[in-house]
């Protein structure tokens, strides 16, 4: 199941792992996505620390970390083709993925449903 | 094409007086594996190509030469040609910084003087000439303001900075280890004295100010807000990007600021030379004049003008030798050609443009705040995406299809779609009337095609170029295949 | 009106503005404006253009231009021969009045050149990438290291003494406001190199970088490689380098070097008190998006036509704002321009011999001196075009270069005023702008004075 933030990250519980990126609707208020600051695997990380930074060409983004964890991988295919987040975000254009410390943090996160609901109130 | 694939194997551009070769064999001199293996593949060309090569480039640029360039926060005023013919004299060019003292004397003097005239200008005590840059002021001051907490034995680590700003003021402050506290700007665009007494406390250094502000607004409460920063004892810091709305009308040292800096290449006319060199002169108020950087160049009854070395807190050097020396002839001739009466006129002309172009304008695209401005206005251009189905950027694009540049866009950011408008006092009223004409021109443009317009410029010598392949893959450098 | 010749608005003309805008009087304009003056600037009337340049003629005049002066004088700025061509095109004023070229569209003058400048840097410096300029070579130097510590997150800058002393004070400058310390590491009192065991005993765990002379204040080539062995794996090398040295000298890329800066002004610019400079940045392209400064990038239009523009701009202030890679905002086009037209004049041949010239003259002039009865050497270290005599006499080289006046030669400058430990030490130049007839000339009032 994905999990979404107010700060347009998403998480996937993957069996004993989480998977974090950026959503959709983020990918598409960026524009192009020319490069990915990724963070470094081994960081322990807090819920709502800067994650890593995403450029457009006019634009940095800092991303959050929705939830408290430990990094045991980024995904090195966004350094050469960070357009990977335009293509598909919430798929291929994962970031990194991550041990995380408390499950628990999950339930207050947003499903689906009510993400679509929060950013088409935001937009 | 690049000079390099115009090159051509052993052409050349010079020629050197004929001399007898020293006999003195290089190998003998250094070391052969501190020599180098391959010639740097500089281009190869006649002098008659090199200067054909650089004319031709000197045509695809739009210039102040050229036409209205009324790019907000960039004063891009007439550069007089005075200046020019003043500054290349070889007295002032031909000058090495450690010949002897007493062989420039005549540098040290215009130095000195300007820096008075700078003084009597803003109001500030004591000025030093070194920074390079506004930026590069920006930097000074922040430094003066950390050696001055710290000798005082206060470890105060904030520098509040409203939400308006240059984005090189919180890029300053934090070069100085300093965080950076954002003050919010209310409904009418200027500080929001609220915000600001919620945020000062004793952890603050200083505010640093652009007055008036990025958005043309006169700061009015700037007396309060010194007074509120001075009672927690913070510096205030004025960023003099914007003098050009008040020179000979108030001082930024009557208005309570304790430091000051220039940009010599806006207000005071220097050419900006497609970015650069600038000037960044920074003045204090008496209490930090120890702080300034070395050397100052000061005048003594018996000594004359001289290099005064030592400054008991001085933060030290922030460039090599004296400043943009070049740069300072250029204003400090300015200055005179335009005396007390013409600075004042400048001022007052460029306020009156800008806000001649603000009313006129305001009909077609809403000015973002209300009322007066000062030399610049700054529109809120969501009508163009509302109305027009367009964006800022594409009737910014398609101004230079009518052979005028466009002004400062998306900034401050605080603005939708911003634009930032600076006419400066030397562009007539048909000037201004002819851009209002091309922009309402180019409405009705966008109102028939818009999708016309989001492809513009036509014209130019190229068009929109691709932003994003070349983030993502720069190519910084011309690779030459082979041996040119 | 006065009658000012920039701007150009009638009484009349004022008065429609102002009743457009709808207001009375230029004072209500100002109206939101405390403490505004109530009396005139105290600064003079204004001038016209002939009697003010007649006035700062007289003042320029009160100068000694070098013009006309054989100078033996760098430590930082060097007086070379600047073919006409240069002044002539970079004074267009397409060039001159043009802004930071914002809108690519009606900047591809600016940005082609500064593209051709980021090559030409790149081929003299060896390395894999150059920024369109900084301001000079002191505040390059001192960026380097704030970059080089960002990148190693560690906070001791190591310095050799024999750098440049103001570069040096420009870095504990930034340093002190960047809360990194600078630590100095020796020179070798016989050759005027590194001392590497000064070096050894510097470095620590907290070492993000060692910075470098490349030739030093000394005009001593440092041996790069053997320095660079000596390093950790993730310290930095900064080389600080003249550009001309580089027509002869190895690539300081090819030596290790991790990022090169200097001092450009020896390329077409002329000396101007010192000031404007032009600052080189040059890295490997994997620090490209660390990299401080402008950066132009090539690239294709709407029609497939090659352009130009500033790419990774979201390193920069206007748009990460505290987070920026500097604070810098502006960079030394003009000063870039006179460098690319002097280099490509020069071309690969010109640059080349113009080192050969200036190793050659002061090689030439150094043998000829020692010659003289009281002149010793101070270093043995193989230099470029400057190097260090000690003048063994009852006469100061203050004294020395007072007489040197009087013939229109700008003499060495005296160490002292920067290594106290330095007495009668001079710092020698020798460039292609003085004559072998000059050298001799200098050599035989030499001999005559002492």
């Amino acid at each position: 199941m994905i999990k979404y933030s107010k700060s347009h990250e998403w998480v996937k519980k993957e069996g004993e792992i989480g998977v974090i990126g950026i959503t959709d609707y983020a990918q598409d208020q960026l524009g192009d996505i020319v490069y990915v600051e990724l963070p470094e695997a081994g960081n322990e990380i807090n819920k709502g620390e800067m994650l890593c930074t995403v450029e457009s060409v006019k634009a940095a983004s800092d991303i959050y970390s929705p939830v408290t964890c430990e990094i045991t991988e980024v995904n090195e295919d966004l350094e050469d083709s960070p357009e990977i987040i335009n293509e598909d975000a919430e798929g291929k254009g994962w970031i990194c993925k991550v041990k995380l410390s408390d499950e628990s943090e999950l339930d207050k996160l947003m499903n689906k449903e009510e993400y679509d609901e929060f950013y088409e109130k935001e937009g | 094409m690049t000079i390099f694939e115009k090159s051509r194997k052993n052409r050349t551009g010079y020629s050197l007086p004929d001399e007898d070769s020293l006999e003195v064999q290089i190998e003998k001199a250094i070391p052969e594996e501190l020599l180098r293996s391959k010639d740097p593949s500089l281009p190869e060309s006649s002098e008659t190509e090199v200067v054909r090569h650089y004319n031709n480039l000197s045509k695809k640029n739009f210039s102040v030469d050229s036409g209205f360039y009324p790019l907000g926060s960039c004063t891009m005023k007439y550069n007089p040609r005075i200046n020019e013919s003043i500054a290349s004299l070889p007295g002032f060019t031909e000058l090495h910084p450690y010949q002897p003292e007493k062989t420039f004397k005549g540098a040290l003097e215009l130095m000195y003087d300007l820096k008075k005239l700078l003084s009597e200008i803003t109001g500030m005590k004591s000025f030093t000439l070194q920074p390079a840059a506004g930026a590069h002021g920006e930097l000074t001051g922040m430094l003066i303001i950390k050696k001055y907490f710290r000798s005082k034995g206060e470890k105060r680590n904030k520098v509040i900075i409203p939400d308006s700003a240059h984005g090189t003021n919180p890029a300053s402050a934090k070069m100085v280890g300093f965080d950076v506290v954002e003050i919010k700007s209310n409904d009418n665009g200027i500080v929001d004295l609220e915000d600001l007494k919620k945020q000062i406390d004793e952890d603050v250094a200083g505010i640093m100010l652009t007055n008036p502000n990025t958005l043309g607004l006169f700061e009015k409460d700037i007396c309060k807000i010194t007074e509120i920063a001075h009672e927690k004892g913070a510096l205030m810091y004025y960023d003099g990007a914007n003098l050009n709305a008040i020179m000979g009308k108030v001082k930024p040292g009557d208005m309570g600021f304790d430091i000051i800096h220039l940009n010599l290449h806006k207000t005071f006319s220097t050419p900006h030379g497609m970015g650069g060199p600038g000037s960044g002169p920074v003045g204090v108020a008496e209490f930090l004049k120890d702080y300034l950087p070395v050397p100052i160049v000061d005048l003594d009854n018996e000594k004359g003008y001289y290099l005064k070395w030592n400054l008991n807190n001085s933060i030290g050097r922030v460039r090599s030798f004296f400043g943009n020396f070049n740069v300072l002839v250029k204003a400090y001739s300015y200055i005179l050609m335009m005396g007390k009466d013409g600075l004042r006129l400048a001022s007052e002309m460029a306020v009156l443009n800008a806000n001649y172009l603000r009313k006129k304008l305001s009909t077609m695209i809403p000015t973002a705040f209300p009322g007066i401005c000062k030399h610049e206005a700054v529109f809120d251009g969501s009508v163009l995406v509302d109305d027009y189905n367009v964006k800022t950027i594409d009737l910014a694009k398609k101004l230079l299809d009518y052979n005028v540049h466009p002004p400062t866009i998306y900034f401050p950011l605080i603005v939708n779609e911003a634009l930032m408008i600076e006419p400066s006092e030397t562009e007539s009223k048909e000037n201004i009337d002819n851009y209002i004409s091309i922009i309402k021109e180019i409405l009705v443009e966008a109102r028939n095609d818009p999708e016309k317009l989001k492809k513009a410029p036509y014209t130019t010598p190229v068009r929109r170029l691709d932003e994003v392949t070349a983030s993502r893959s720069p190519v910084v450098s011309y690779r030459q295949e082979t041996e040119g | 009106m006065s009658n000012n010749p920039y701007i150009p608005h009638s009484k009349k003309e004022i008065k429609e503005m102002l009743t457009e805008i709808g207001v009375n009087s230029i004072d209500e304009l100002y109206n939101d404006v405390p403490n505004r003056l109530d009396s005139d600037l105290d600064i003079p009337e204004a001038s016209d253009e002939f009697s003010l340049r007649r006035k700062l003629k007289h003042l320029s005049e009160l100068n000694s231009s070098l013009d006309d002066y054989a100078v033996f004088r760098g430590a930082g700025v060097y007086k070379h021969l600047i073919p006409a061509a240069v002044n002539s095109l970079a004074s267009r004023g397409e060039f001159l009045t043009a802004y930071t070229p914002y809108q690519a569209e009606v900047s591809q003058g600016t940005l082609q050149m500064l593209f051709e400048f980021q090559t030409m840097i790149t081929e003299l410096t060896g390395m894999d990438i150059a920024n369109s300029s900084m301001y000079d070579g002191a505040s390059a130097t001192a960026e380097a290291a704030l970059m080089a510590a960002r990148i190693t997150k560690k906070e001791d800058v190591l310095v050799a003494s024999s750098l440049h002393p103001e570069y040096i004070e420009v870095l504990k400058t930034y340093c002190f406001g960047a809360d990194l310390n600078v630590i100095p590491v020796k020179y070798s009192a016989d050759s005027g190199n590194l001392d590497f065991e000064d070096l050894k005993e510097k470095i620590s765990e907290n070492t993000a970088t060692l910075i470098l002379g490349y030739p030093n204040f000394f005009g001593i080539v440092e041996h790069l490689v053997k320095i660079k062995e000596l390093l950790p794996k993730k310290v930095l090398l900064i080389a600080v380098i003249n550009p001309i040295a580089l027509g002869l000298l190895e690539a300081p890329g090819k030596l290790g070097a991790d990022i090169v800066v200097g001092e450009g002004q020896p390329l077409g610019n002329p000396m101007n008190l010192g000031g404007p400079g032009l600052g080189l940045f040059a890295t490997r392209e994997k620090y490209i998006r660390k990299t401080p400064g402008r950066l132009i990038g090539q690239t294709k239009d709407l029609d497939g036509k090659t352009g130009y523009a500033m790419i990774l701009q979201t390193r920069e202030q206007h748009i990460r704002r505290e987070k920026a890679t500097s604070n810098i905002c502006s960079n030394h086009s003009f000063n870039a321009l006179l460098a690319s037209i002097y280099m490509s004049l020069m071309g690969k041949n010109g640059i080349k011999e113009i080192a050969t010239r200036c190793l050659k003259k002061s090689h030439y002039l150094y043998e000829k001196l020692l010659k003289i009865e009281g002149i010793s050497p101070v270093f043995d270290g193989p230099f470029f075009h400057e190097f260090v005599l000690r003048i063994n006499k009852d006469k100061t080289i203050e004294e020395i270069n007072e007489k040197m006046l009087e013939e229109k030669i700008l003499g060495p400058l005296s160490l002292e005023r920067f290594f106290p430990n330095m007495e009668n030490c001079a710092l020698f130049c020798t460039t292609e702008a003085v004559n072998n007839d000059d050298i001799t000339f200098l050599a035989g009032k030499l001999e005559e004075i002492l």
